[in-house]
């Protein structure tokens, strides 16, 4: 295999199966997606990041189709990932997703690529950005990550990007649940979808109220604005569009760096988090010991304290090993 | 570290409109812990052969009920060796007579299902034949 | 003890009695859309009021059939569907047909044909004349009749989202012959709404593509009123998976979206809607399929006078082709669908059809052969001449069963129009995927069904022969010269029309789109024009936007 060009290098190269693979690999928790990306991080944080999220049927993958247009007239390459739901019962999943964005595929600007939950035990989050980052290394200008629903999973998953587009419809109360579950302190910007339904104005003033409400001073001065569109008619996109880039510019203004750095760590913290559980719970004998515990009759807590003393006095140790020796 | 899932693309070549058959077995592939992305309809060869590279599938299943297999088949077998993508593992199925499977099956194609096939022995051949591929492969960093 | 008084006086207890101790069969006995069923049906089953749910036949609500006399005064019209190949090829058929006392015409038409593709685009790679035969231009539909008298036969085509064009090919064509629109008879399907529901071959969105069939509807009134616009279809809904309550209701859910179209585009109802015709699935569940064609007529003779006040009683028959269910039939022992065809066409004639196809024992493993479609042309033959079904009109009435169950099924499609109706309606309710879901789950409900073998299908997962081999039955092939041909006769057309004409031909079409103008006879100038089908198409796609399916699954 050794002739063949790796990965890394093909991908670097521009072959789209390379970065497939790649993406592949991050979706596993697979080991090599780490040494692909630590192999090009100088890389990292060319492309702009826009997550949209919503309820089901609000519209999203119609909107992001247009969105990809909008970028493709202008030139720039778009990379997308979208997310779906996992069955919980047997794993499996529907990507359905291209149906309304393929065509725009094969033009070569444009990446799609379909992501499956896989459960609840927050890996999604990790996998996405790890996508994106591929994406982004790969050199795609424009990278979308769509995911559907409103609640702190979906936050989780668009909150690595730069911008966050939140996509509502009028119907259903859907409006009203996505302001319970607190849209307001992850959008950046709101986007009223299917505006020529009964309802659509009365769901942007109420968005608009609760934004004046609420939204004084709660992001450094950016205030969200509520846009009306009609993504099935191709209508109200450039509005849209002009919302996000000017998130955008007022990011640059000033603010980037820092709204990146936190974002960088938190997705640190996540892949940390995750990287524990699988270290300790497996690899260190945790469940083993937990378990064993548990039939010894340990309550619960004291279990939990039992191995987080030992994991701290183990750290402490090596800590003044290390000080001594120096 | 977590599991491999097979990822399955399901894709409608031509411009027959039937595609009672690709969504059921999409979704019977989906409750086999599969996923499974579909394409909808209407996909010229290398729409779908574009999809599958982007979407690092392992299996790619054609359902096509128009007649054209023999013109459109094999192109998509092309499209995917230019693509990088000549290793899938691909499948078909629709209304083929039995001399065309023979010949697709001689030329690329692992395995065509014809009419009357149950979804589950398709789901079933599927992954046993992903299990041995699985375990042979190897790409490197 | 009182059981034994009870028992010897009372019948319906003795039975229910001997019942609760005897043992059943353990098969599932619901029906083939899965509707548990009674062991019998009593009088206490059915409550109909003869002169109101049934009425005679010819009356309203037509329960009973539509004609007085129905098939003591004329059979139903036996009509197979026909088209291959080249325009030059099935022309011949057609000489053939006529000339064999065949008075009307059905034309299949071929995929590229059915999405508004020319033959020689990319994406008509093998699809030409595969299915059916290849129309791209006004020439080629000018080979299609040569020396056929366009203003003596009735000629139906097949095709939805790209009928009007055709339709401007076929009346561009007959005044090339000297006969003026006013003396074409026949019928596109032009049913647009059911191909986004579930055949899939539209050409543009909804609203613009209705706005193209309200403007045919008004230039047909003017000029080609021997025409029928539309034939309102659940067959397509049934092949690809409902059950038979949701081809009743989207079926008719669709008509009364037409009827409301052309009344708001100004029409008036009584004026279209007795030129609007149906086209059902006649399935395998025997009682379950007739009950549906007699609660077809009744339910929409009752909204055609009560909701649209529709004066003229023609408005509101129900008169509807049939087709056998192409989708019940098996590769495996292919010769066994020659039974299940014939079952399906007496089901469909017991329900009242107007017109009958019988599908061909080898469909699922090519197009028919000719010795095929003569044996599933006989079966219509033996039903009609040797089995007597002919002789007493709607000879089920009254029964407890078939009159329970054509309730029930009236009740399915009433709940139907009032989830739609909930829904926004019949366009937004396909814009969201809502039929396309419901036919899909009941799809996989039926398809998990047969593979749990709740539902039987012999050849398949019952009476399976081991080790069969190859159905012995020989394979209708298209030539592949005929895409080549049609590619030659597409670039010398190109080489030779007037192309200033065609421009300002494609030019006025498209003003048209952006305005009121009527698009009918704008297509009818491109036609001659020699503009092809898949330029005109262009433009409609440019100035409307294509379709994009919903995400169901």
């Amino acid at each position: 295999m050794s002739e063949h060009p790796g990965v890394l290098e093909r991908l670097l190269s521009g072959d789209v199966t390379a970065l497939a693979r790649a993406i592949t690999w991050a979706e596993a928790g697979d080991a090599r997606f780490q040494r692909v990306l630590s192999g090009a991080n100088e890389r990292v944080g060319k492309g702009w990041r826009v997550g949209v999220t919503g309820p089901p049927g609000a519209g999203k993958s119609t909107l992001v189709n247009e969105m990809i247009g909008a970028h493709r007239a202008a030139d720039r390459t778009v990379g997308v990932i979208a997310v779906d739901p996992s069955s919980p019962f047997t794993g499996g999943a529907l990507l359905g997703d291209r149906i309304r964005m393929d065509g725009r595929s094969s033009d070569g600007g444009v990446f799609i690529r379909s992501m499956a939950s896989r459960g609840s035990r927050g890996g999604i989050a990790r996998a996405t950005v790890d996508a994106v980052d591929a994406m982004d290394v790969f050199g795609f200008q424009e990278l979308l990550v769509e995911t559907v629903g409103v609640g702190q999973a979906e936050y989780d998953v668009v909150g690595a990007a730069d911008t966050v587009l939140v996509v509502l419809c009028p119907g259903a109360g859907d409006g009203v649940q996505a302001l319970k579950a607190g849209i307001l302190e992850v959008a950046d910007v709101l986007c009223v979808n299917k505006a020529d339904l009964p309802g659509a104005e009365r769901l942007v003033s109420d968005l608009e109220e609760a934004v004046e409400l609420r939204a004084v001073g709660l992001r450094d001065g950016w205030i969200t604005p509520v846009i009306s569109c009609s993504a099935g008619k191709a209508e109200g996109i450039a509005e849209v569009m002009s919302a996000l880039a000017s998130h955008r510019e007022w990011l640059e203004e000033g603010r980037l760096r820092e709204h990146r750095s936190v974002r960088r760590l938190a997705q640190v913290r996540r892949a940390v988090a995750e990287a524990l559980d699988v270290e300790l719970w497996e690899a260190a004998g945790w469940r083993d010991r937990a378990s064993h515990l548990l039939e010894n009759g340990k309550a619960h807590y004291d279990v939990v304290a039992d191995l987080i003393n030992g994991l701290r006095d183990a750290v402490r140790e090596k800590t003044e090993g290390s000080t001594k020796e120096r | 570290m977590s599991e491999r899932r097979i990822r399955v693309l399901i894709g409608k070549p031509g411009l027959d409109g039937h595609d009672r058959g690709a969504k059921t077995v999409a979704s019977v592939l989906r409750d086999h812990g599969m996923e499974v992305i579909y394409t909808g309809l209407h996909q010229t060869p290398a729409m779908i052969a574009e999809a599958a590279a982007q979407e690092d599938v392992d299996v790619v299943g054609l359902s096509i009920l128009s007649g054209a297999h023999m013109q459109l088949f094999p192109k998509i077998r092309d499209e995917l060796t230019s693509r990088g993508k000549g290793d899938v593992l691909l499948v078909g199925g629709g209304i083929i007579p039995h001399d065309d499977i023979d010949a697709l099956e001689a030329d690329g194609f692992a395995k065509l299902f014809g009419p009357g096939t149950k979804t589950t022995d398709i789901a079933n051949w599927i992954e046993e034949e992903m299990k041995t591929r699985f375990e042979k492969e190897g790409d490197e960093v | 003890m009182s059981t034994v008084e009870k028992t010897s006086s009372d019948p319906r207890a003795l039975w229910e009695e001997a019942l609760r101790g005897a043992k059943l069969r353990d098969v599932d006995f619901t029906t083939l859309s899965g509707e548990e069923l009674k062991v019998i049906y009593t009088a206490e089953d059915a409550s109909f009021s003869e002169r109101d749910d049934l009425g005679m036949p010819g009356q309203f609500p037509y329960t009973r059939g539509v004609h007085p006399t129905m098939y003591r005064g004329r059979l139903w019209t036996m009509r197979q569907f026909a088209g291959f190949g080249s325009a030059a090829q099935t022309n011949e058929r057609f000489k053939f047909l006529l000339a064999n006392g065949q008075t009307g015409l059905s034309v299949a038409f071929d995929f590229p044909t059915l999405m508004g593709h020319d033959s020689d685009e990319e994406i008509s790679l093998g699809e030409v004349g595969q299915v059916g035969v290849a129309i791209s231009s006004l020439a080629d539909m000018e080979t299609l009749f040569e020396g056929i008298p366009m203003g003596e036969v009735s000629t139906s085509m097949t095709i939805n989202g790209p009928a009007p064009i055709l339709l401007a090919f076929y009346i561009a064509a007959a005044e090339r012959q000297g006969v003026p629109p006013e003396k074409i008879r026949g019928t596109v399907q032009n049913d647009i709404l059911k191909e986004y529901q579930a055949q899939h071959a539209w050409l543009v969105a909804p609203e613009p593509a209705l706005r193209m069939i309200t403007d045919m509807m008004a230039y047909c009134s003017d000029h080609a009123p021997q025409w029928n616009t539309i034939s309102i279809s659940g067959y397509h809904i049934r092949e690809a998976g409902s059950t038979a309550a949701q081809e009743l209701a989207f079926t008719l859910a669709n008509g009364m979206e037409y009827v409301r179209r052309g009344i708001a585009a100004g029409l008036d109802v009584d004026e279209f809607a007795p030129r609007l015709s149906f086209f059902f699935d006649s399935h395998l569940d025997f009682f379950e399929e007739i009950c549906k064609f007699r609660a077809a007529r009744r339910i929409w003779a009752r909204k055609m006078r009560d909701e649209f006040g529709a004066k003229n009683p023609k408005s509101w028959m129900v008169r509807f082709h049939t087709q056998t269910a192409g989708v019940s039939l098996t590769a495996q022992q292919p010769e066994n669908n020659i039974v299940r065809t014939a079952y399906q066409a007496l089901a469909a004639v017991l329900g009242g059809t107007q017109s009958l196809h019988t599908n061909s024992m080898d469909e699922t493993l090519s197009l028919p052969t000719e010795k095929a479609v003569k044996i599933a042309l006989r079966t219509q033959q033996i039903l009609a001449e040797e089995t007597g079904v002919a002789n007493v009109i709607d000879p089920l009435a009254g029964s407890y069963f078939v009159e329970e169950q054509t309730d029930r099924l009236e009740e399915q499609a009433e709940a139907y129009f009032k989830e739609i109706e909930e829904r926004g309606g019949v366009v937004p309710s396909i814009e969201s995927g809502f039929f396309q879901s419901e036919i899909h789950r009941s799809a996989l409900k039926y398809q998990r069904a047969v593979e749990a073998g709740t539902k039987r299908v012999v050849g398949v997962n019952s009476y399976v022969e081991e080790g069969e081999g190859q159905p012995e039955i020989d394979i209708h092939r298209i030539d592949p010269s005929v895409e080549s041909d049609q590619h030659e006769r597409l670039a010398a057309l190109r080489g030779s029309r007037d192309s200033a004409a065609v421009e300002s031909a494609l030019a006025a079409v498209r003003e048209a789109c952006r305005g009121d103008a009527n698009l009918q006879e704008r297509f009818v100038a491109a036609a001659h024009a020699s503009c092809t089908l898949g330029e005109i198409a262009q433009v409609l796609r440019e100035e409307f936007g294509e379709f994009k399916e919903p995400k169901i699954l």
